[in-house]
C-alpha cells in the first residue's frame, strides 16, 4: 500500500489531505514510517527498518504497524 | 465624475458584511487587488446598516437603491441618477433576489455604457431550487430529490417520499433540517412567512460541506473554479473558515454545470460529499459567494477577471490555484458617527 500522490507531508510530521482539506499530526515513529511509505518501501523491508532503529518486540511492531495503517486507509490516504 | 482612462468605477451590491454576509466586501477587495487601475467603488445598498456604508476605505461613495421589490424601473430610475453623477462602468450585483433586475436591465444599461457580466434569465432560472432536480436529471448531475410545495398539508407527501430528517428551504436563503413532522411544520411556516412560496422540501444528505467558487465566460467555457472545504460552519451554516482544495471529481462536477448552462458570470455551488464519495449538488448560487476573496488569495482572481470579461478584455482560462489556502472570517466594530448615518438615512447617499 502506497500513499496518495497528492497527499502533502512536512517533516515535522503534519499531513494534508488537498482533496478532503483533513490536516493530521504524526508522532516521531509515525514520522519515519511515513517517510518510508513515501519511498515505496516494501512493508517487509518497512518492518526490519523500523526493528533496526528501534528496540521493539516484531509481534507489537506488527500489531501497531497495523493500526497505523488502518488508521490511514481510515482517512483516505492510502492508494486503494 | 469625469470619465478618465486611469480610473474604474465599479458599482457593487451586497455591503452587509454581517454574520450572513453579502459578497460585496469580498469582491470589492478582490478587484482592488486585481485590476491594474486604481478603482473607484461605488456601493449600491439597501439597508442603512449595511457596514460597507461606512467603510471608507472600501467604499469610496454609497448610494440607496430601491427593494428589489419595487421593479426594474424604480431600479433603472435611480441607477441613472447615480450613473450621471459618477459615470459608471460596470455593475456587479451580488444578490439572488436583486438579479432578476439586473438581468432584465442588462441592455439598457450597456446602451448607457454601463457592462454588466451575468447570466441570462434562462440560466439563472434552470439552477433556481425550484428547478434544481429536473434539472440534474437532464444533465445527469447528481441532486438530492425534493418536492415543491406551498400548503402545509403537503408535508404528509414529503415524508412519505423523502422521510425524516428532511431539509426544509426557502424560496430564496435559508434551510432548516427536521427530524420531525412538528419540526417541519415550524420550519415551513417561519420560511414561508419569511421568504414567499414555494416552500422547497428536500432528501437530507449527510456529509462534508464544499463550495466551489466558478466564473463561466458565457460559452460553455469555466474560466476558474476554485473548490473550499467549510472548516468552521456557523448556526447559519455559512463557512467561517475554510480551505481550498484539490480534487479533480469536484472541478469535473463544476466543469459539466457551466457547460450544461452556458454559464455566464460568477456562481457558487455548494455540494455535499458523502462517506461514499458521493458528490451531490445541494444548491446553485448564482453570484459570487461571500467567501470570494479566497480565490484570489490563491492565485484565480475572480472577481477581477470578470471585470476584464465584463470590459472586453480577453480572460484566458486558469489553470493553477494554491491548494491548502485558508481563509478565517473576523469580526469588527468599526466606528462611525451619527452624522453618517444621517446622510445615508435622510439623503439616500454618503
Amino acid at each position: 500500500m502506497y500513499l496518495k500522490k497528492n497527499i502533502a507531508t512536512s517533516e515535522s510530521g503534519f499531513i494534508f489531505n488537498p482533496s478532503t482539506g483533513d490536516s493530521y499530526a504524526l508522532n516521531p515513529v509515525a514520522i519515519e514510517i511515513l517517510q518510508l511509505l513515501k519511498q515505496g518501501t516494501a512493508p517487509a523491508a518497512l518492518k526490519e527498518n523500523i526493528l533496526a532503529i528501534y528496540e521493539v518486540d516484531p509481534m507489537r511492531l506488527e500489531q501497531d504497524l497495523e493500526d497505523f495503517m488502518n488508521q490511514l486507509k481510515e482517512a483516505n490516504l492510502l492508494e486503494n | 465624475m469625469e470619465k478618465s482612462d486611469n480610473l474604474i468605477t465599479i458599482a457593487v451590491t451586497g455591503l452587509n458584511a454581517i454574520d450572513s454576509p453579502g459578497p460585496g466586501i469580498a469582491v470589492i477587495r478582490a478587484l482592488r487587488d486585481g485590476l491594474p487601475k486604481p478603482v473607484r467603488i461605488i456601493g449600491l445598498s439597501y439597508e442603512t446598516l449595511e457596514p460597507g456604508i461606512y467603510m471608507h476605505d472600501v467604499v469610496d461613495k454609497t448610494y440607496q437603491v430601491p427593494y428589489p421589490a419595487a421593479g426594474s424601473e424604480a431600479l433603472l430610475r435611480r441607477l441613472q441618477y447615480i450613473h450621471e453623477k459618477e459615470n459608471l462602468q460596470l455593475i456587479i450585483p451580488n444578490f439572488d433576489a436583486e438579479l432578476h433586475n439586473f438581468i432584465k436591465l442588462g441592455p439598457v444599461l450597456k446602451t448607457m455604457g454601463i457592462a454588466t457580466f451575468l447570466p441570462t434569465q434562462a440560466q439563472f432560472d434552470v439552477r433556481d431550487k425550484i428547478n434544481l432536480f429536473r434539472f440534474g436529471e437532464q444533465q445527469g448531475l447528481t441532486v438530492p430529490k425534493d418536492k415543491i410545495i406551498t400548503s402545509i398539508a403537503e408535508l404528509n407527501s414529503c415524508e412519505a417520499a423523502l422521510g425524516f430528517p428532511l431539509v426544509v428551504k426557502g424560496k430564496f436563503y435559508d434551510a432548516v433540517v427536521a427530524y420531525t413532522m412538528e419540526q417541519a411544520q415550524k420550519a415551513f411556516y417561519k420560511l414561508s412567512a419569511k421568504w414567499g412560496f414555494p416552500i422547497i422540501v428536500q432528501e437530507f444528505i449527510d456529509g462534508t460541506e464544499i463550495n466551489i467558487a466558478v466564473l463561466g465566460d458565457g460559452k460553455g467555457n469555466a474560466i476558474s473554479i476554485i473548490p473550499m472545504r467549510k472548516l468552521y460552519i456557523t448556526d447559519k451554516g455559512k463557512a467561517w473558515a475554510g480551505i481550498t482544495l484539490e480534487d479533480d471529481k469536484l472541478v469535473k462536477v463544476a466543469n459539466d454545470f457551466v457547460k450544461a448552462t452556458n454559464w455566464k458570470g460568477g456562481c457558487e455551488l455548494e455540494i455535499m460529499r458523502t462517506k461514499k464519495d458521493e458528490l451531490y449538488i445541494m444548491e446553485i448560487n448564482p453570484r459570487f459567494p461571500a467567501w470570494i476573496y479566497l480565490t484570489a488569495a490563491a492565485g484565480q482572481n475572480q472577481p477581477a477577471a470578470l471585470a476584464r470579461m465584463a470590459m472586453g478584455e480577453s480572460q484566458p482560462v486558469y489553470t493553477d490555484y494554491e491548494v491548502g489556502k485558508i481563509f478565517i472570517r473576523y469580526s469588527w466594530d468599526h466606528i462611525t458617527d451619527i452624522n453618517e448615518f444621517h446622510q445615508i438615512s435622510g439623503m439616500g447617499e454618503l
